[in-house]
């Protein structure tokens, strides 16, 4: 990536304790871009988006609170479901569709997936791993729903209703048919596993993960 | 009388209604009259060659003239956005918006208000004098449209000399004014807003106006329309169908919270049919009060717009037609408990929105206030007008505002 000069600096980010998978994200996002991000919360990746790399960025939210945030910044933000109103954007609307931390909260994580990919020439998806060995030690040793930083809601309380590992989000994306362009693990401490590491390492080490997803054909996916 | 009536109500009426007559021709206002050599053509088919537009401005335009906000008033509002009201004395419709230090800032904006076509303030309408017969126009006045009002709106722009608006703003019908700006000037609207509204008025809403309507109409004193050149008002109609419609206005919660089944004045039922309830009172003044300031006539014709107004059908059918390449960055605005114009009304016009690729803002306000929220002290709608506004004067290359 010919980013690096960005502003986007990982560490100071991390040492800012500002949330680093954002700026992993807009670092996948070519400057200039036209992007829609789903599950915008208060506007955050939106303003980096805007500022950082100068994109036409829009936002659907849920929550009342998150979009009267984003529009009183002066934001485009929509107060919407996900889970409906995806279905009522053209095909091609925008060079890139994200999904920042939201995926695993959509009642349906493959049609959202979908529409992201008929959408946008482009998606970016970042859910937190549920393969992360914490969670899996959590689950081994006290038997019970893990609750970290990522995931600190019970289970009786949480929104997110489809978590998956990074083996389960790579297994849907191959059943998408979709071109996995680039992907990004990050452990719990904000760093990058190492790329040249295989999938099962990721799986146990990224508590976060992001894919820069493509449509393998010019058409509708499948 | 009833509580909400001061003492001295009763013998101001015949005040405001001398003053509100004087309106409808030589208004209190900036006034621009187009002679028949620029008429205005109108769906109807035929041309209006006397217009007369009354209109208020607020702040100063900025040497490039790139700072104009166009406000757009509802069915029975006026060009009186931010200043009191001449005939009732009341305050401007939209002061808790509009003024200096406002969301919609007069320090830093030029905003411009007028009378809509078919009104009875100033801008030609039914109770004005038709010059080619000396008397009012009443049902000769041809019938006129959302997109007739624009258009002579944009004659009024033209005058002033503003070529783009910095944004169009307006609620209810307002709004549906701002729909038909984006739609029929793409190029000359550089943001809108359009709150608590619809791109196409419902069949419950047409049932509720046709109500209003047939209550002046059954009135004897309508006198088939020529009540002003026969020296009556019919007053009883218009006041039932403002009562009608002021329902349509409030919400469920809102009257419950405001009156309950409080009784008037009285501590038990009188057994009679006089205003037991304080819901019955309040009603009756809103009546009343409405019949004193605005013409009969021009109530018929204003509702008759917005019943027509459907933006879709002018363009095959498909609402996304109607913004398709549009520029213009939009921000909807509608309110929880708003029955009038739903919420789904302000999804339809997104959605459409999303599919045209137009940048799109959409807020739903949680209030009880029913459809009247956007007139009302809601600072949820200050905070987004302000930040939208903010927004699209920056991306205009406005400076920007003074902080807070």
């Amino acid at each position: 990536m010919a980013v690096r000069e960005q502003v986007l600096d990982e560490s100071v980010v991390r040492s800012q304790g500002g949330r680093v998978d954002l700026v992993v994200v807009a670092e996948m996002v070519a400057p200039g871009s036209r992007v829609l991000d789903v599950g915008s919360g208060d506007g955050a990746l939106l303003e980096l988006l805007a500022t950082t790399r100068q994109c036409d960025a829009r936002g659907i939210e849920l929550s009342r609170e998150g979009v009267n945030a984003g529009v009183s910044r002066g934001l485009a933000v929509i107060q919407g479901d996900a889970d409906v109103d995806l279905a009522h954007y053209p095909d091609d609307a925008f060079d890139y569709v994200i999904l920042s931390q939201t995926l695993q909260a959509t009642r349906r994580p493959r049609w959202v997936l979908e529409q992201m990919l008929r959408i946008g020439r482009r998606a970016v998806v970042s859910f937190p791993n549920f393969g992360h060995w914490r969670s899996r030690l959590d689950l081994l040793v006290n038997g019970r729903m893990p609750l970290t930083e990522n995931m600190p809601v019970p289970w009786y309380d949480t929104p997110n209703i489809h978590f998956c590992t990074i083996r389960d989000f790579v297994e849907l994306v191959e059943i998408l048919d979709a071109r996995m362009e680039k992907a990004v693990a990050l452990d719990s401490s904000g760093h990058r596993v190492r790329v040249n590491m295989p999938w099962w390492v990721w799986n146990l080490l990224g508590e976060q993960a992001v894919f820069l997803l493509s449509r393998k054909n010019a058409g509708r996916p499948g | 009388m009833t509580s909400f009536v001061p003492q001295d109500a009763t013998s101001l009426l015949p005040n405001i209604e001398a003053k509100a007559r004087q309106e409808v021709n030589e208004p209190h206002s900036a006034v621009v009259r187009f002679g028949a050599d620029q008429p205005l053509r109108l769906d109807a088919g035929v041309a209006l060659p006397h217009l007369q537009i009354a209109y208020q401005t607020y702040g100063e335009p900025n040497a490039a003239r790139s700072n104009a906000i166009l406000v757009c008033h509802a069915l029975t509002g006026d060009q009186h956005a931010a200043n009191p009201n001449p005939v009732t004395g009341k305050p401007g419709w939209w002061e808790t918006l509009v003024g200096p230090g406002k969301p919609i800032d007069t320090e830093r904006f030029f905003v411009i208000s007028s009378n809509v076509l078919g009104g009875c303030m100033g801008t030609t309408g039914p109770a004005s004098l038709n010059p080619a017969t000396g008397r009012a126009y009443g049902l000769d006045m041809p019938v006129v449209t959302i997109r007739d009002m624009v258009n002579a709106q944009a004659m009024l722009l033209d005058h002033l000399g503003i070529e783009k608006l910095l944004c169009v703003a307006g609620g209810s019908m307002g709004g549906m004014q701002v729909l038909q700006w984006a739609a029929s000037y793409p190029e000359r609207v550089f943001s809108a807003l359009p709150i608590a509204t619809g791109a196409r008025h419902s069949a419950q809403n047409i049932a509720f106006h046709e109500v209003g309507r047939q209550a002046v109409m059954a009135d004897p004193d309508w006198r088939g329309g020529r009540y002003l050149a026969e020296g009556v008002t019919p007053h009883r109609g218009l006041a039932v169908a403002r009562m009608a419609a002021h329902i349509t206005y409030l919400s469920d919660q809102a009257l419950h919270r405001k009156f309950g089944r409080r009784l008037q004045d009285r501590a038990n039922p009188t057994f009679g049919f006089d205003a037991d309830f304080q819901v019955e009172s309040y009603l009756r003044h809103q009546g009343e009060s409405f019949v004193q300031r605005f013409d009969a006539n021009s109530y018929l014709y204003v509702t008759r717009a917005m019943d027509y107004f459907d933006l879709a059908e002018d363009y095959g059918g498909v609402l996304a037609n109607a913004f398709a390449g549009s520029k213009t960055r939009f921000c909807l605005v509608s309110f929880t408990s708003d029955w009038l114009f739903p919420t789904e009304d302000s999804r339809a016009i997104v959605h459409a929105l999303n599919a045209s690729g137009a940048s799109v803002s959409f807020a739903e306000i949680v209030s009880d206030k029913g459809h009247d929220a956007f007139l009302l002290e809601e600072p949820e709608l200050f905070a987004i007008t302000r930040g939208f506004l903010d927004s699209a004067a920056r991306a205009f290359g406005l400076p920007p505002g003074r902080e807070g």
